[in-house]
């Protein structure tokens, strides 16, 4: 069976791995780094994804999408309040979030589409052949419209997503398997826009969760935006500036908070200094880790009620659990290690680095599946209740929370009047009494054979598979036909708009490698500007004077074409720079050779050959 | 909108009380999807190791391979589960045939629910009762003859607090007075778990004995009613307690 790779699709940085030689690797970028920040630009040449993106979040904001995750399955309604901290531009289409990028508008999985893209190129150009299945992690407490989110955008990527899992039991599975962990445990998982908490035991090789809860708007950006606001605020009393009129000084804003966040884990006090726009002067100050905690206590209190309500589920009290497991990078906070400590009574550890075990436990899922590891198994839950809508717009529940998964549920369903030919369902998500608190999941409309009323027999089966996503199935009691079942998401794209979305995802393929060679021939001509350039000054002395004006001739035609948008152009140039320059390298290395050579013996010289 | 939620079946038993005489013809006579050879009830061919979709006849306790006894040990529960998980969790089926695939995913959805309703006490007797003597599920509406004075009282106890100022003299003496009454509720409620443990062991006993004598028949059937009636009165005593629970906090 072909391999299939772990995928950690994160709010702030996602990750790839795989299982080399019985043992979960995470595959690093070109740079060596492991993570690739989940930020996506629009640049004059294209879309950019990872760290060459991200410098693109203070310089152009307005094209530089962050934290997409938070908009996966959701509509505007949903993310309203929080509209004024994102740069770019917001509408909505048919249920679901669109972000404007210069003359086109992309969905939330389209612009996930990009990382996992990355992510898989990353992936290739390691392994060296192409990669088309992946596994993807989800926070647990995703709904079914997140789900589906998350696999359209494998499928856009030109991935088929053979398995969704969530995050806190994907780092268990790392556990189970590197560190050997048994007994019952408890996994904190916080990270950029997320938590979940899953109560899980851990017998002889198989993974049972007992019981998951969480929130998936509850993260370090949280932490980040509390940080920022204060500062934001205090600019405005010293200096009598908003900064809000400034997008790319926000996003300043937003990244030092993060910063100082991040120094304030290892250090009790930083200092931050930010300048202002237009010649205002200089913001200073010094952030204590007291501070910190201070101004964001409440939102390291409102993981606790979660845990709370899981331990609850599982019947357990915290001190049935034998070990607390930390997962993302934000439970590098001391506040957050101090709090679940006291809740659960137990110091809480992370010997497997906090970023990379989800992606690790995703590639030891990849193995399950290929049939590589064949003593593990994983039986996880479904986060949220599922019910349909009932008279008088109560839910019904089908399918309680913390149900392992697979779990179905059938329904019968007959009609109300004589020759009714159609009976409409409505299927939700939640856990509240009432239709409108919980979350509208899809519509459909059943279709009955025209028959006395309360005579049809059509029998509904809700299976929600091992991927946490919901399959709908009808049968005629009377006849024993199945129908097929048309169902109409409420917040997700239809099954027309993936596809289309996957065309335009190969049309765009083209102009998006030329981005990328680009991208790439920059780099190496800007390595090669920096090189020669210094080589130049060095050894000017030891080359003829006409070499030396070549060199800078083509010196200066390279910098003119690396200000250009063509990378053959680019690379031609370079090809020249490097021709002329060859006497000055081969001066170089002579010089040094000699130089080395000096005070030795020939006799020596000749034994070391 | 027309949606019909009175019509609810349990799962998997729609064709109502069952026969285990029928099922074990059902189970005898089924033949592999794949090679048409006989299984009689097992999970895999014997000839060509295919998958075997459990029998839409077959109920809970032999889905896991347990006779039908309400008194069941977990460890062994488990132990089975984990057991059948291995045989037919999805995740092994990813390189089989699409119809091993649904077999796999119906299977594991089957067994989730079997082993759901199987490890807890009360559920595990609400379906075998089911099965026995047709359904239970319908909650009474009024309360058990026994209690009715003591649950009249406290539903105006409960009305009357909901309307008063809580943070008030009398707000607080119905408080104390609301919580008096759980604590009965909730050793009432014991008593009846109690009871029911004792019933569970008389019918296990009588299911071991097997006789098929007309007094063995008229012991089984008083025990499913009286055990239908204390489930049914549980039920509504674990209501209320959850009511007043909701209520005062």
């Amino acid at each position: 069976m072909a391999r299939i790779v772990g995928i950690d699709l994160g709010t702030t940085n996602s990750l790839v791995a795989y299982m080399k030689d019985g043992t979960p690797t995470v595959i690093a970028g070109r740079s060596g780094r492991s993570m690739v920040p989940s930020v996506v630009a629009l640049t004059d040449n294209g879309l950019i994804v990872g760290d060459s993106a991200k410098e693109h979040l203070t310089r152009n904001p307005a094209r530089t999408v962050y934290s997409v995750k938070r908009f996966m399955g959701k509509g505007l309604a949903d993310v309203q309040s929080e509209l004024s901290y994102f740069p770019y531009s917001l509408t909505e289409q048919g249920g679901v979030i669109r972000i404007k990028l210069g003359e086109k508008s992309y969905s939330p999985p389209q612009i996930s589409a990009m990382i996992l893209k990355e992510l898989k190129q990353r992936a290739e150009a390691h392994l060296g052949e192409s990669i088309t299945k992946a596994v993807i992690t989800v926070p647990a407490y995703f709904n079914d419209s997140q789900r589906q989110a998350t696999k359209d955008a494998g499928m856009i990527a030109g991935l088929e997503v053979l398995r969704i899992i969530n995050e806190p039991t994907a780092a268990s599975l790392a556990y189970g398997l590197q560190e050997k962990t048994q007994g019952t445990i408890a996994v904190y998982d916080f990270g950029g826009g997320t938590f979940d908490i899953s109560i899980l035991k851990l017998k002889n090789g198989i993974f049972e969760v007992l019981a998951t809860n969480g929130d998936t708007h509850l993260g370090g950006d949280d932490v980040d935006r509390r940080v920022g606001d204060l500062f934001l605020t205090e600019i405005h009393k010293a200096f009598g500036i908003d900064l809000g009129a400034y997008p790319d000084h926000m996003q300043i804003i937003r990244l030092e908070a993060e910063r100082a966040k991040v120094r304030l884990s290892d250090e009790l006090k930083t200092s931050i200094a930010i300048d202002l726009p237009d010649r205002k002067g200089r913001f200073t100050r010094e952030l204590t880790r007291d501070e910190l905690e201070t101004v964001t206590a409440d939102i390291i209190e409102r993981t606790l009620a979660p845990c709370r309500l899981a331990l609850q589920d599982a019947g357990l009290s915290p001190a049935d659990i034998d070990e607390v497991v930390l997962v993302g990078g934000s439970t590098r906070m001391p506040l957050v290690r101090q709090r679940v400590e006291s809740l659960f009574g137990k110091k809480p550890h992370c010997h497997l680095n906090p970023d990379e075990v989800v992606a690790l436990g995703a590639a030891v899922q990849a193995d399950i599946l290929t049939g590589g590891t064949t003593d593990m198994l994983l039986l996880d839950v479904t986060p949220l209740s599922l019910g349909i809508e009932t008279m008088g717009g109560v839910m019904s529940s089908l399918i309680r929370r913390n149900t392992t998964i697979p779990a179905s549920a059938k329904e019968l369903f007959t009609t109300y009047v004589d020759g009714q030919t159609g009976v409409d369902i409505h299927i939700l998500q939640g856990e509240r009494e009432l239709v409108k608190d919980n979350r509208s999941l899809a519509r459909f409309r059943l279709k009955v054979p025209p028959l006395p009323a309360g005579v049809p027999r059509i029998e509904v089966t809700f299976l929600i598979d091992a991927n946490g996503i919901l399959n709908v199935k009808a049968s005629d009691m009377r006849t024993g036909q199945t129908q097929s079942i048309e169902v109409k998401p409420s917040y997700g794209l239809s099954d027309t708009e993936v596809e289309k979305m996957i065309e335009d995802s190969f049309k765009f393929a083209k102009q998006d490698v030329d981005a990328r060679k680009l991208i790439e021939a920059r780099l190496d001509a800007g390595a090669l500007i920096e090189t020669t350039a210094k080589s130049l000054t060095n050894g000017e002395t030891l080359i003829r004077q006409e070499e030396a004006a070549a060199i800078r001739d083509r010196l200066s035609l390279l910098k003119t074409a690396n200000d250009g948008n063509d990378p053959k152009a680019i690379r031609a140039r370079m090809a020249e720079l490097e021709e002329v320059a060859k006497p000055l390298s081969v001066a170089m290395l002579d010089d040094s050779l000699k130089r080395s050579l000096k005070g030795k013996k020939v006799s020596e010289v000749s034994k070391s050959d | 909108m027309p949606v019909f939620s009175d019509q609810h079946v349990p799962m998997d038993h729609q064709s109502g009380s069952y026969n285990s005489g029928r099922r074990d013809l059902q189970m005898a006579r089924s033949m592999c999807w794949h090679c048409q050879s006989e299984v009689a009830g097992e999970y895999f061919c014997e000839r060509c190791v295919k998958v075997q979709p459990v029998s839409k006849e077959a109920d809970y306790f032999t889905c896991l391979g347990f006779p039908r006894r309400l008194t069941i040990d977990l460890g062994t529960l488990e132990a089975k589960f984990y057991e059948l998980s291995r045989a037919f969790h999805p995740d092994f089926y990813q390189n089989k045939s699409e119809t091993e695939q649904a077999i796999s995913l119906s299977n594991a959805a089957t067994l989730n629910t079997a082993y759901r309703t199987l490890r807890d006490p009360i559920q595990r007797a609400e379906y075998l009762l089911d099965l026995e003597a047709g359904s239970v599920k319908e909650i009474r509406s009024s309360p058990p003859a026994d209690l009715f004075e003591e649950i009249l009282e406290l539903q105006d106890t409960l009305e009357e607090f909901r309307t008063s100022d809580q943070s008030s003299d009398t707000g607080k003496q119905l408080r104390t007075q609301l919580q008096t009454a759980q604590t009965a509720l909730e050793r009432r409620k014991r008593e009846m778990e109690e009871q029911l443990h004792q019933l569970f062991r008389q019918w296990d006993d009588l299911q071991e004995k097997g006789e098929a004598t007309s007094g063995a028949r008229a012991d089984r059937d008083r025990l499913l009613k009286q055990m239908r009636e204390v489930l049914s009165n549980r039920t509504y005593v674990k209501n209320i307690v959850s009511d007043l629970v909701a209520t005062i906090g």
